[in-house]
């Protein structure tokens, strides 16, 4: 896991569910398939509807048509993120598409255990609500361990929650990992 | 020793423990996985990159693959996805796979697993999407994971949970013949929010719950994810005995769990289900929940009965009771959620006509059972909203984009709600078609 992730900032609202983050027509790419996982990055957030799309303004494209990587490093958000299907394509195409962190008032609970346990992505808390303080394209550096942001382009700092009981399967990169280490698997 | 809810009991159960508390981390023992065409090749992926190529999942008989999703389609990939799904099953050796093009294919995975006999009180079943908490109308722990959780599960058999607090509905009264689970369900969710139960079981309890038949009660679990609950659950009693008992072919043991006396509850509610109204949620969110007499004579251009939460015998009865004898106005879709609901609808009658005479007099399409149109999915799927529409739906999602178009807008409503709608063209309470 990476402890300090700087990068710009891609500022969504409340309730960005599963279909919104990756639509359910492109489910048919296989993610273990390398060449199919690159795909999902493409279609990444495709379903925001575009006046949500880059807050405040709306309206910002995550990435042009044909990119599958976005210029976007973190995504900020508001309350419930990843909230409905349990299609774990969700954190892959933000993974996909070069997203590191998301920093959101809370999660649903089933796009952040995949977040975590597959270690696509550091599914971060902030403490106030930091979607209508950042805007789309403000520079951020993340400080996980400290649990701090700092805001590069207007000079904020933001304290975020610690990771908690979530943290050493981060630290390992998901659960795999951290039950080898544990001793769970040979 | 401290009281536990049903939901506690269960995993301190399967984790080897006298108690376990809300907030505990725990490895349980899994009984059953579930997982489909979207999400199984992935969780094979998963299962082969890290356990192996030649790895043999931990347990043949917990396995259970229901294709379901992209079924009637052309789409390559999504064809490609059941063709990997075969050829895990062959190399395997897996007893429990319904498959496309063959008469033991099912439909709609929820529907499915307890049809086939792999639902049972006390036990904990996993399945890779988020609609799994339907099976905890047999008084089960149940819920959705991602791949990698359930490739982990495949070799292991094991999986960490953290315990959640355990909210409690309670519903009394005889539920009046205008109402169904749908309207109890988005009455809830309205009430708290589509984050209300975020990390949370809910437990519904009260002789108005007793008193539904086992589908409605698998209406009520399957939304409890839209509520963001982890689980939702109701306890054990004769009507879930009875159907387990008949449906458990393979005559595995199972242990019914209840809630003890003074087990503590983060969150309680009470209904009285004679005060409650039929209710829509309205575009994009299930918890936008409106009376149907506030939004009565809203435009729509199309209906659909289907799905896992509504597309099972007990919604098409009540479909049916309103559009005997009818003419639809819109265009309708019907689509089974299995192929045994399917056969129902041929072999159930009302009057002299059998439940799909019934629709297709009244000039609504009937589809093969599957996902269909409740996800959108490739663009020749059955009902899909390829164009910005307005739909009344008896499924559980109208999220931007859920159906198709991300600008169609989509309401949600009970069958009857649905029927009656579908009867005018706008949003119609069904007590008007109702005697
Ligand atoms: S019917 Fe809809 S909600 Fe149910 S499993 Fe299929 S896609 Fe999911």
């Amino acid at each position: 896991m990476q402890t300090t992730i700087t990068g710009k900032a891609y500022v969504l609202g409340d309730n960005i569910d599963t279909d919104q983050i990756i639509p359910a027509q492109y489910l048919t790419f296989n993610p273990s398939i390398p060449e199919e996982y690159k795909q999902f990055g493409k279609y990444a957030l495709s379903s925001v509807p575009p006046s949500q799309a880059g807050l405040p303004k709306g309206h910002v494209p995550f990435h042009t048509d044909d990119e599958f990587v976005s210029p976007y490093k973190i995504v900020v958000a508001g309350k419930n993120f990843g909230c409905g299907s349990s299609r774990e394509h969700a954190p892959i195409a933000l993974d996909a598409a070069g997203i590191e962190a998301v920093v959101a008032e809370f999660y649903a609970r089933i796009f952040y255990r995949n977040s975590v346990n597959g270690g696509y992505l550091i599914p971060l808390e902030c403490v106030e609500r930091l979607c209508e303080r950042v805007c789309t394209g403000d520079e951020l550096r993340l400080d996980v361990a400290a649990h701090t942001m700092h805001n590069l382009t207007t000079g904020e700092r933001y304290e975020l929650k610690p990771l908690g009981e979530v943290a050493p399967i981060l630290e390992a990169g998901g659960i795999f990992p951290f039950a080898r280490k544990s001793g769970m698997l040979g | 020793m401290t009281p536990m809810t049903l939901t506690e009991k269960i995993l301190a159960q399967h984790a080897g423990r006298d108690a376990v508390g809300p907030g505990d981390n725990i490895w349980v023992d899994v009984d059953v996985l579930m997982t489909h065409d979207v999400c199984g090749p992935g969780t094979i992926g998963v299962f082969k990159q890290h356990f192996g190529k030649d790895a043999k999942v931990w347990d043949r008989e917990k396995v259970v693959i229901v294709p379901d999703h992209y079924i009637f389609t052309a789409d390559k990939m999504a064809n490609r996805n059941v063709d990997v799904l075969r050829e895990f099953v062959r190399e395997q050796d897996l007893p429990y796979y319904y498959d496309v093009g063959t008469d033991k294919y099912k439909g709609v995975c929820h529907i499915a697993l307890p049809e086939e006999g792999h639902t049972r009180p006390g036990e904990v079943l996993f399945g890779t999407d988020s609609h799994t908490c339907t099976a905890g109308a047999f008084g089960e722990f149940a819920t959705g994971i991602g791949n990698t959780d359930a490739g982990f599960i495949l070799g292991t058999g094991k999986l960490w949970v953290k315990v959640p607090p355990t909210m409690r509905f309670v519903f009394h009264g005889q539920l009046p013949p205008y109402l169904m689970a749908k309207d109890l369900i988005l009455a809830v969710i309205g009430d708290i929010g589509c984050d209300g139960a975020t990390y949370r079981a809910m437990e519904f309890d009260g002789d108005g719950v007793y008193a539904l038949n086992i589908e409605e009660r698998m209406t009520l679990c399957n939304m409890v994810i839209e509520a963001g609950g982890k689980n939702g659950v109701i306890a054990p009693d004769k009507v879930t005995l009875d159907y387990v008992n008949a449906r458990n072919k393979h005559g595995k043991a199972y242990t019914p769990v209840h809630t003890d006396p003074g087990a503590k509850f983060i969150y309680e509610k009470v209904y009285d289900v004679t005060k409650l109204q039929p209710v829509v949620a309205k575009p994009h969110s299930p918890d936008n929940r409106a009376a149907v007499g506030d939004v009565s004579g809203t435009k729509l251009d199309r209906a659909y009965i289907g799905s896992c939460t509504g597309g099972k015998l007990t919604d098409f009865r009540a479909a049916a009771r309103i559009l005997k004898d009818k003419t639809v106005k819109i265009d309708t879709f019907v689509v089974p959620a299995t192929s045994e609901v399917a056969a129902g609808l041929k072999s159930e009658k009302i009057g002299s006509q059998t439940l799909e005479e019934v629709f297709l007099s009244a000039g609504a399409k009937v589809g093969p059972p599957s996902c269909a149109a409740c996800l959108g999915g490739p663009s020749d799927t059955f009902g899909r909203l390829n164009q910005p529409l307005s739909c009344i739906s008896t499924t559980n999602r109208n999220f931007p984009g859920r159906m198709g178009h991300k600008e169609a807008r989509v309401y949600l409503a009970s069958p009857l709600t649905v029927a009656a709608s579908a009867v005018r063209g706008a949003i119609t309470d069904p007590r008007e078609y109702l005697e």
